[in-house]
């Protein structure tokens, strides 16, 4: 084993460790706030694996939309509603989600599983390939330009879909948290 | 690896590793003095404009100020609240504080970019950059690590355990995510123009003043980017969230001692970053106006970057001892309402003149700046009129005054 495969398997098990410990983290920790905390943990673990795998652009974006803006504002929510209080986690609101999540997790391992087994050849792969690194194309920006063209060029249809989609739910829940105005007959009779 | 600093190609050797290690050591202490410098500045500046006189006991003109400040602090009891979150409490500094150190590491502090040079220097047989890497993410570095500042900010309140604190990180939270929606969009003009993320090839870009992204951008997202930087660096006039009239202090109402300390230098050191951020974005960074005789290039970079630099911190204390505080709603309304569609619609004029007049020929440009003109007409247009009708609709909403029964 080289050096360099070495520390290979230093990152890959340290960023495993944050990924997992972060995972445990959020559904075990009583106090909203400490179990998104312990998603942000798991953000960066993933980020660090895809650094690890020479995707640079993947990583920062990873950082700044999933850490720094999407779990921001799960704080934020958390502290405007004030639904900070630490939850006795063993009162289950809706009993069957518990056995039904152990189902979905132990199936969610199986065809992981199955699906390794299946491709171990073509998994074995050093890290990198297939991406466009500075290293081989002699410039900074390979890796983005190639990310660039894949989505904007290959699979530009999918992408605007995406958009839509998006566009479509903010819309909603506009519409859905819209406070709608009282009927006219309603006003008139309280205003009587 | 190999493209964050051109040093680290072939072999590791230990004339190189031990430049890293020099320019890491040197990275750290350039921040902590320029934090120091930029708090006695920002008190002098701000005495002198308002007729007073300042710290002027400690050290020439009061300039070691800061250092005694900091000693102090150290030896100041650290008090944690009965109510507060005891180790998010306690990790709420440390995020607002490193974040603001690894921003030092991508910005290039100097180098010869003169006559279209790449920047590079050459050091005890190396060449190297000035700058402690230059990562291929470059810029988005830059937002990556602002964005972890917002934890410090919004932990520190809410672990306090307090109201006042809560408040005030709330406030923060809201004001840093209406505001980095145009900061990322000005930021997306610059680099529409420079074509690159990387902050030593956005420097290498600008090799003459009309190339400096300031003017090749036209201005506009120049001015977006600084007034949402002053919004996200909490700075006067957007400092709500530590609004002494409101709030005591902010979120960090219950901070005491070092801990307290460190929020303060991460606030005074991310002006200087952000500022050294927007020389290296729009105003080219190192790159010399004229060359200025007997100095050698390399060194040459860096008194350009400094100059730019005190413009900047310059400019961010004269804000603060000009303009008073905006209100929650004006707050909002700027963010949302202006800066947004406006540093959109630019973007949009600018991918535009890009894609249909790529030679920057004067008559296709005309063109292509006149239909863009009258489509944001249009689509202010009706935008407004969208605007009106939902007002009426809620005035109608509110009074169904007439009895006529008028349905809405």
């Amino acid at each position: 084993m080289s050096d360099a495969t070495f520390l290979e398997f230093v990152v890959f098990f340290s960023a495993a460790v944050m990924i997992l410990g972060g995972a445990v983290g959020v559904i075990t920790m009583k106090n909203p706030v400490h179990a998104a905390l312990g998603l942000v943990l798991t953000l960066f673990g993933v980020a660090v694996q895809f650094v690890a795998m020479q995707a640079h652009f993947l990583a920062a974006v990873q950082v700044i939309v999933y850490a720094g803006a999407i779990v921001v504002l799960f704080l934020f929510v958390i502290m405007l509603l004030g639904v900070d209080e630490s939850m006795d986690l063993s009162i289950e609101p809706i009993p069957i989600q518990r056995p039904l999540a152990a189902v979905m997790a132990v199936g969610l391992v199986g065809l992981v599983g199955a699906a390794i087994v299946r491709a171990r050849d073509a998994l074995i792969i050093a890290p990198g390939d297939g991406i466009a690194t500075a290293a081989d194309a002699g410039t900074h920006d390979a890796n983005i330009k190639q990310l660039a063209t894949n989505l904007y060029g290959d699979h530009v249809f999918a992408f605007q879909l995406t958009s839509v989609l998006l566009i479509v739910a903010v819309a909603g829940t506009v519409l859905l948290t819209r406070k709608w105005p009282k009927d006219v007959a309603d006003t008139e009779s309280s205003d009587a | 690896m190999l493209a964050l600093d051109p040093i680290l190609e072939g072999p590791l050797l230990w004339t190189p590793l031990f430049i890293i290690i020099g320019k890491v050591l040197f990275i750290f202490v350039v921040g902590l003095v320029a934090t120091m410098f930029m708090v006695w500045y920002e008190r002098k500046v701000v005495s002198g404009m308002q007729n007073r006189i300042g710290p002027n006991k400690a050290g020439p003109f009061g300039m070691l100020q800061t250092l005694a400040d900091g000693i102090k602090s150290f030896f100041k009891e650290d008090l944690l609240p009965t109510r507060a979150d005891r180790i998010v409490f306690r990790l709420a500094p440390f995020l607002a504080f490193v974040p603001a150190f690894l921003l030092w590491a991508v910005i290039p502090l100097g180098g010869d970019f003169s006559n279209g040079n790449d920047g590079t220097v050459t050091w005890f047989g190396h060449v190297t950059r000035v700058q402690l890497a230059d990562p291929p993410v470059g810029i988005l570095w830059v937002l990556a690590m602002s964005s972890i500042g917002v934890y410090g900010i919004m932990l520190a309140g809410w672990s306090s355990g307090s109201k006042y604190p809560l408040l005030g990180s709330v406030r923060a939270s809201a004001q840093m995510i209406s505001y980095e929606a145009a900061l990322g969009l000005s930021l997306a003009a610059v680099l529409l123009s420079s074509g690159t993320l990387s902050t030593a090839g956005i420097v290498a870009g600008q090799n003459s003043l009309v190339d400096w992204n300031v003017i090749s951008t036209g201005i506009v997202p120049f001015v977006i980017f600084l007034i949402a930087v002053t919004a996200e660096l909490n700075r006067p006039p957007f400092d709500l969230v530590e609004a002494e009239q409101e709030l005591v202090g902010g979120f960090n109402t219950e901070y005491s001692g070092i801990r307290f300390a460190l929020f303060f230098l991460s606030e005074f050191m991310n002006v200087v970053t952000m500022s050294a951020i927007m020389v290296t974005l729009f105003l080219g960074g190192p790159q010399p106006l004229f060359d200025i005789p007997v100095i050698p290039g390399a060194l040459e970079g860096t008194i350009w970057f400094l100059v730019k630099l005190f413009a900047f911190l310059y400019l961010f204390v004269w804000l603060r001892a000009t303009l008073p505080r905006l209100r929650y709603d004006q707050l909002m309304d700027l963010g949302w309402k202006v800066l947004i569609p406006i540093s959109l619609g630019w973007f949009l004029l600018l991918a535009a003149l890009r894609e249909f007049s790529p030679d920057g020929d004067a008559a296709e440009s005309l063109r292509v700046v006149v239909i863009s003109f009258v489509v944001a007409v249009i689509a202010t247009g009706l935008f407004a009129a969208a605007l009106k009708v939902s007002a009426r609709n809620r005035a109608a909403a509110n009074q169904p005054a007439d009895n006529t029964g008028v349905t809405v």
